[in-house]
C-alpha cells in the first residue's frame, strides 16, 4: 500500500486501493464533492451509509502514497444499483479543523447519518441544512465516540449489597 | 419569596417558563426534560428558506417542472393556521420511541420531523470495548426484530477481515441462511400484527402475534432463546441444529401457509383495508433511491432490488426465489410486499430442507474457534485454549470491511475498522430504519394525521436499530 506515487492507481485523482476486494478511494477534503459528484455521474447514486472514525490512537494505520493520515477520517459507502457494485470514499479530516463539504445535495438521504457523524464525533458538514445532535441530547457536551471521551461506569448494585 | 433577579434566571433557564409561585406549582419545570433544542420542528417563522424546502421535499432529485409545481402547492399557510404538535415519544402507533413532531393545519400534515435517540445506548462505543467474540451479544440487541441479521453480518465482516470467508463449512453457511429466513418471516409476521394494530384490526395483532411466536419456539428450541441469540458467531453458528429440527421447520412450513390465506381474507381483499392503506404515504422511485430507502420501501417503488438476488451472499444464488416489487410506492403495497415475501422465505427455507448438509457447524480454525467441551475435561492444551479464547478473544488483523447484506427491513451494514487488537476499533451499524425514517415527511406530507400513523407502521422501524 505504500507504493510509490506511480505505482497507485488513480481513480479522478485519487488514490485507489483495495480492502480485501473492496474497492476504496481516498479523496482528499478539497476533492471529495468533486469526485462523489463523477461517481454518481458513473452510476453510484446511492449513498448508503456516512460514518465516522476517529483514529487517535491508531495513527499509524496503512494508506496509500500521498494521503496524509489525520486524525479522524469520513467514511462514505457509495452503491451502483444498475452495475451492482459499490465502492467507499475515505476522506482524512485533521482534528485542528473538522469540517467537510456536505453531501447532502447530492444525497439527500445522507441528512441523518451526517448529524449522527457531527454528533458523535463532532465533525462538521459545510452547507448541511440541520446540522443539530441527533441521538444525543442537545445539551450533552462533547462527542461520545471520539477515543478521547472519558467513559463513565455506574456501580453494581448486588457489589454494594455483599459488601 | 422571589426577587427579580430569580425570575430572570429561571426564565433564561427554563425557556420563558411561566413563573411559579410556590402556591400554584407551575408544571413548567418539566418541559426541560422532554425539550430537544434545536433537533425540534421549528415554526417556519424561525426556520431557515432552505431548511423548509428540504422539509417540504423540493431537495430530492425531481425535474425542475416538478420542482416548481411544489412550489405553488397551496399548502404552505400562515403560521397563525398551522398547530405544531407531538406524536410520541410514548404513542402506541410509534412502535418504541420514535418521536415526531408534526405541523397540522386542521387534520392535514405540513411538515414532519422525527426526533429520534430516546433509545441511544451508545452500543457502538460498547462495541469498541468487546472482543469479536462478544461482540455477537451486543449487535443482536440493536435491530431486535431481526437479531439474526445483525449476527449474520457482523461475523461476516469479521471473516472477511480474519481472511477465512471460504473456509466456513457448508453446513454452518446453509444453517446461517435457514435462520435468516426464519426470521424474515417472524419479523413480517409481527409487522402484520403491528400494521394491523395501528389501522385498527385488533384481532389481526393477536393473529400475527400469535404466527410469530410460533417461529419464536423454533429459535428458542436452536439457540435457547427467542430474541438476542447470539446464535450466528464468527465462524460459524454457536451450536448445532438440535435433534428433530426438522420436524419443527416442517411444522411452521404447514402450519403458516393457511394462516398467510386467512390474513388475505381478513385484509388483503377488505374493502376497509384497502381504503385505508391504497394511496397513503406515496413514494416515487426517485425519491426512495435519494433517501436511501432500502428493502420493502424501495421495492414498493417498483425498483427491484434485493440484496440476496443482486449482491449474493451465503447461497442465495442457489435458491429460487421471486423478488416481489410493487407499483405505486404507497403503504398497501409495502404491506402486500412483506406478506409475499414470507411466502417467498418459506419457498427458500424449503429448498434449503432440501439441501442442508452434513458436516460442522463452526470453522475448525483453532484460532478463532474454542475447543469442543468434551476436550476440556480430558487435554490440559484445550483447557488453556478455552481459557484464552475467552478471556482474551482472537486477534483480528489490520484493516477496514463493510459488509451489507438483506435484513427485513432493507440493506443492513456492518462496517469494521480493525487495529489487529482482538476488539474492533471502530464498528459501525448501517441500520435500514435509520435511513428509512427519512423517508417519513416526504410520505407524510398533505396526508390526513391518522393516515400518519399507516403511514409510520408502513416504514415498520425498528427504534433499537434507529437508535442504537
Amino acid at each position: 500500500m505504500d507504493g510509490a506515487a506511480e505505482g497507485t492507481p488513480k481513480m479522478h485523482g485519487c488514490p485507489v486501493t483495495q480492502s480485501h476486494g473492496q474497492e476504496v478511494i481516498h479523496p482528499t477534503r478539497e476533492q471529495y464533492l468533486d469526485v462523489a459528484k463523477s461517481l454518481a455521474d458513473e452510476g453510484y447514486t446511492m449513498a448508503l451509509d456516512l460514518c465516522g472514525v476517529d483514529y487517535l490512537q491508531h495513527m499509524s494505520r496503512p494508506l496509500p502514497y500521498g494521503i496524509v493520515p489525520e486524525r479522524f477520517e469520513v467514511v462514505v459507502q457509495l452503491l451502483d444499483i444498475g452495475n451492482r457494485r459499490r465502492t467507499r470514499l475515505r476522506v482524512q479530516v485533521p482534528e485542528s479543523d473538522p469540517v467537510v463539504a456536505s453531501l447532502f445535495d447530492l444525497h439527500p438521504g445522507i441528512e441523518a447519518p451526517e448529524r449522527e457523524t457531527y454528533d458523535m464525533f463532532g465533525i462538521e458538514f459545510d452547507d448541511h441544512p440541520d446540522l443539530t445532535r441527533i441521538l444525543m441530547p442537545e445539551d450533552w457536551d462533547g462527542h461520545p465516540l471520539r477515543k478521547d471521551f472519558g467513559l463513565g461506569s455506574i456501580p453494581v448494585q448486588f457489589k454494594e449489597v455483599h459488601a | 419569596m422571589s426577587t427579580t433577579e430569580e425570575v430572570t434566571a429561571e426564565a433564561d433557564a427554563f425557556d420563558e417558563a411561566p413563573v411559579s409561585t410556590p402556591d400554584t406549582p407551575s408544571y413548567a419545570v418539566f418541559i426541560p426534560n422532554t425539550d430537544e433544542g434545536a433537533q425540534l420542528l421549528k415554526p417556519r417563522s424561525q426556520t431557515t428558506a432552505r431548511e423548509l424546502m428540504r422539509e417540504v421535499g423540493s431537495v430530492l432529485r425531481m425535474s425542475e417542472a416538478e420542482a416548481a409545481q411544489l412550489g405553488e402547492l397551496p399548502e404552505d399557510p400562515e403560521e397563525d393556521q398551522t398547530m405544531i404538535i407531538n406524536m410520541g415519544p410514548q404513542h402506541p402507533s410509534t412502535h418504541g420511541v420514535l418521536r415526531l413532531m408534526l405541523e397540522m393545519r386542521g387534520e392535514e400534515v405540513l411538515r414532519c420531523k422525527p426526533i429520534i435517540g430516546y433509545l441511544h445506548t451508545g452500543m457502538e462505543k460498547t462495541a469498541e470495548s468487546l472482543t469479536f467474540m462478544q461482540g455477537g451479544t451486543n449487535v443482536t440487541r440493536m435491530d431486535y426484530l431481526s437479531p439474526f441479521n445483525n449476527e449474520l453480518v457482523f461475523s461476516m465482516a469479521t471473516e472477511t477481515l480474519l481472511g477465512v470467508t471460504d473456509e466456513i463449512p457448508e453446513r454452518a453457511v446453509w444453517i446461517r441462511m435457514l435462520m435468516s429466513e426464519l426470521n424474515r418471516m417472524s419479523s413480517h409476521l409481527l409487522f402484520m400484527a403491528t400494521n394491523g394494530m395501528d389501522l385498527g384490526a385488533v384481532s389481526m395483532m393477536i393473529y400475527g402475534w400469535r404466527e410469530r411466536e410460533e417461529v419464536l419456539r423454533f429459535f428458542q428450541e436452536v439457540t435457547g432463546l427467542r430474541m438476542n441469540h447470539n446464535y450466528i458467531r464468527p465462524g460459524g453458528v454457536a451450536a448445532d441444529l438440535p435433534v428433530g429440527w426438522r420436524d419443527g421447520v416442517l411444522r411452521l412450513l404447514d402450519l403458516i401457509p393457511p394462516r398467510l390465506d386467512e390474513y388475505d381474507i381478513l385484509m388483503t381483499g377488505q374493502p376497509i383495508w384497502r381504503e385505508r392503506l391504497q394511496g397513503v404515504g406515496v413514494i416515487t422511485p426517485n425519491e426512495a433511491l435519494a433517501l436511501g430507502a432500502t428493502g420493502p420501501i424501495v421495492r414498493s417503488t417498483g425498483v427491484p432490488w434485493d440484496l440476496r438476488r443482486d449482491m449474493p451472499y451465503l447461497k442465495y444464488d442457489e435458491m429460487e426465489f421471486d423478488v416481489i416489487v410493487g407499483s405505486y410506492g404507497d403503504a398497501f403495497d409495502r404491506y402486500a410486499i412483506r406478506l409475499a415475501e414470507i411466502r417467498e422465505s418459506m419457498k427458500i427455507v424449503r429448498q434449503i430442507l432440501e439441501a442442508m448438509p452434513e458436516g460442522n457447524y463452526r470453522i475448525q480454525d483453532k484460532k478463532v474457534t474454542p475447543p469442543p467441551r468434551a476436550r476440556i475435561d480430558e487435554s490440559m492444551e484445550a483447557l488453556i485454549h478455552h481459557f484464552k479464547i475467552f478471556t482474551e478473544g482472537f486477534k483480528v488483523p489490520e484493516g477496514e470491511v463493510y459488509v451489507g447484506i438483506e435484513s427485513p427491513r432493507g440493506e443492513v451494514g456492518c462496517y469494521i475498522a480493525s487495529d489487529g487488537s482482538p476488539n474492533p476499533y471502530r464498528m459501525h451499524m448501517r441500520d435500514a430504519s435509520f435511513t428509512n425514517i427519512q423517508c417519513l415527511p416526504h410520505m407524510m406530507r398533505g396526508g390526513l394525521v391518522a393516515d400518519a400513523v399507516a403511514v409510520i407502521s408502513s416504514v415498520d422501524p425498528v427504534l433499537g436499530g434507529v437508535d442504537r
